[in-house]
């Protein structure tokens, strides 16, 4: 730790006890806060990134080891939605659960409505998704993923949408959902089939406006475009693996990071070691960039100039900077073993990386590509910045 | 060499040395964190199937050290030959059976 963070950590201490007599705590925003994931451990460290220090730990969330993140619209409140079905809601200016709630077996992640007002969890077992009262938690509907004989499938790719909706992805039965919660007791679904194989990871484009699913079983994405759900669900990049023999694929993909930078969306190939780039007008491919592994997550920083990747096993130790405008490797850093995540500031000045073999955060400097500073975290794996309360889709 | 080198390969999976304790360490953290990002950390499953005692019972052994050193057709689960030897995937099964120790 920096002395300067001793030295602002101790100020802080002596306000809290210069306080401590007063009925009120000190106020503060929640702007700046965050949850980094002990996934090891079933705990989150709660940090800020004005200064760069945690300012505590919350145990008792259960396994974390594939765990994400949601905000309420007034970034008070974190939804944490565990491997196990545990969907846990965190006061983060008082540093505590206030509700949690076992509701399934096995869940991958979870997303908030437009209207904050509704929380689903996307569930492997059993397939479907839940949906729940943000401030009780309290479940409103249940949405079993079931395809026309009956048989479920895991859901994957939730993410909300405008006009208090939901889409998701079935991963046995390659369908897309779209599902209606202007009356949370009376969901209105839409199903689009055959729309391709294996959906693994979806996201939206940061307007709401496009669905985009990877396909694990294809070469091939799945585009839904919301502001003409009549049209169906279109295949974009098809065979782009041009039928060559895929790499092993060590650690699946995540298309939540995934990078639109205004006219271009980056994505990760999937079996192969490169960034794709896509024309977000005419949906075709216009490069390929050639990168250290297969990427994981592919983040565009705030301001779309860079975007920063890191890679599935064994080459989870690299993270490399695309420089967007001449489509080439800037940097190829080491930040730590088994880098798992990596969220940038508000406003992309740093970014902070989980290096979770070496049990630290560790913060880079976007524009010289320097460390600045480090955590010590158990086993981090994802961080996650309370204005993601603000983005659609995160 | 050459003759000790024959000797592994013609010896059946199960057989093998159990691999040094620093290995195994490392092995088992390669089994909860990366096998686990598609198992779960604790092995009962995600995208990939769970790989806990009471899921493996009556599977045959060597096809589960074939799955692990060759991966399986049709599925996303990778070949892990190029970092893990037969005698750990072996090892590997058997801990799988079993039920593994924890991590730390």
């Amino acid at each position: 730790m920096r002395i300067e963070n001793v030295f602002r950590g101790l100020l802080g201490l002596f306000a809290a006890v210069a306080l401590s007599g007063c009925a009120t705590p000190p106020l503060r925003g929640t702007g700046d806060l965050g949850l980094v994931i002990e996934r090891a451990s079933g705990r989150v460290a709660v940090v800020e990134t004005s200064h760069r220090t945690k300012l505590g730990q919350i145990a008792g969330l259960g396994d974390l080891s594939h765990a994400s993140v949601n905000y309420s619209r007034d970034e008070r409140y974190a939804y944490v939605f565990g491997r196990d079905g545990g969907l846990t809601q965190i006061d983060m200016l008082e540093m505590r659960i206030v509700n949690r709630a076992v509701q399934s077996g096995n869940s991958i992640g979870g997303a908030i409505s437009q209207d904050g007002r509704l929380v689903a969890v996307a569930n492997y077992t059993p397939g479907g998704i839940n949906v729940f009262d943000a401030v009780t938690l309290k479940q409103v509907a249940n949405i079993p993923a079931l395809d026309d004989n009956g048989k479920p499938s895991k859901v994957i790719g939730l993410v909300d949408a405008p006009g208090n909706r939901f889409v998701f992805s079935l991963f046995e039965a390659g369908e897309i959902w779209l599902v209606e919660m202007k009356d949370p007791a009376k969901p209105v679904v839409r199903k689009y089939k055959n729309i391709g194989k294996e959906p693994y990871d979806a996201m939206i484009t940061a307007d709401g406006r496009y669905y985009l699913a990877g396909l694990f079983g294809e070469d091939g994405l799945a585009l839904l475009d919301l502001w003409n759900p009549d049209a169906g669900v279109k295949r974009v990049l098809d065979h782009y693996g041009r039928g060559e023999q895929k790499l092993p694929v060590f650690k699946m993909p995540h298309l939540e990071g995934w990078a639109a930078t205004g006219n271009e969306l980056l994505v990760p190939a999937v079996g192969r070691h490169e960034v794709l780039v896509i024309d977000q007008g005419k949906w075709t491919e216009a490069a390929r960039i050639p990168v250290a592994g297969q990427p994981v997550f592919v983040v565009a920083r705030p301001d779309n100039r860079q975007v920063w990747v890191n890679f599935a096993f064994p080459d989870n130790g690299t993270v490399q900077v695309i420089d967007v405008p001449s489509r080439t490797i800037v940097q190829t850093l080491k930040p730590g073993k088994a880098v798992l995540h990596l969220e940038f500031t508000p406003r992309g000045e740093q970014v902070w990386l989980s290096a979770r073999d070496d049990d630290k955060v560790v913060i880079y400097d976007s524009e010289t590509y320097l460390p600045v500073s480090e955590l010590h975290v158990d086993k981090p794996s994802g961080i996650f910045f309370t204005p993601r309360a603000h983005r659609t889709g995160l | 060499m050459l003759l000790a080198g024959s000797v592994v390969i013609c010896t059946p999976v199960m057989a093998g040395e159990p691999p040094a304790p620093a290995r195994q360490t490392e092995l088992i953290n390669l089994i909860r964190q990366d096998c686990g990002s598609c198992h779960g950390m604790t092995l009962a499953g995600g995208l990939g199937l769970p790989l806990l005692p009471e899921a493996l019972k009556g599977k045959s052994p060597e096809a589960l050290t074939e799955t692990i050193l060759r991966g399986r057709g049709g599925t996303p689960m990778p070949p892990w030959q190029a970092f893990i030897s037969e005698d750990e995937a072996g090892w590997i099964v058997d801990m799988l059976m079993k039920g593994l120790p924890d991590a730390h």
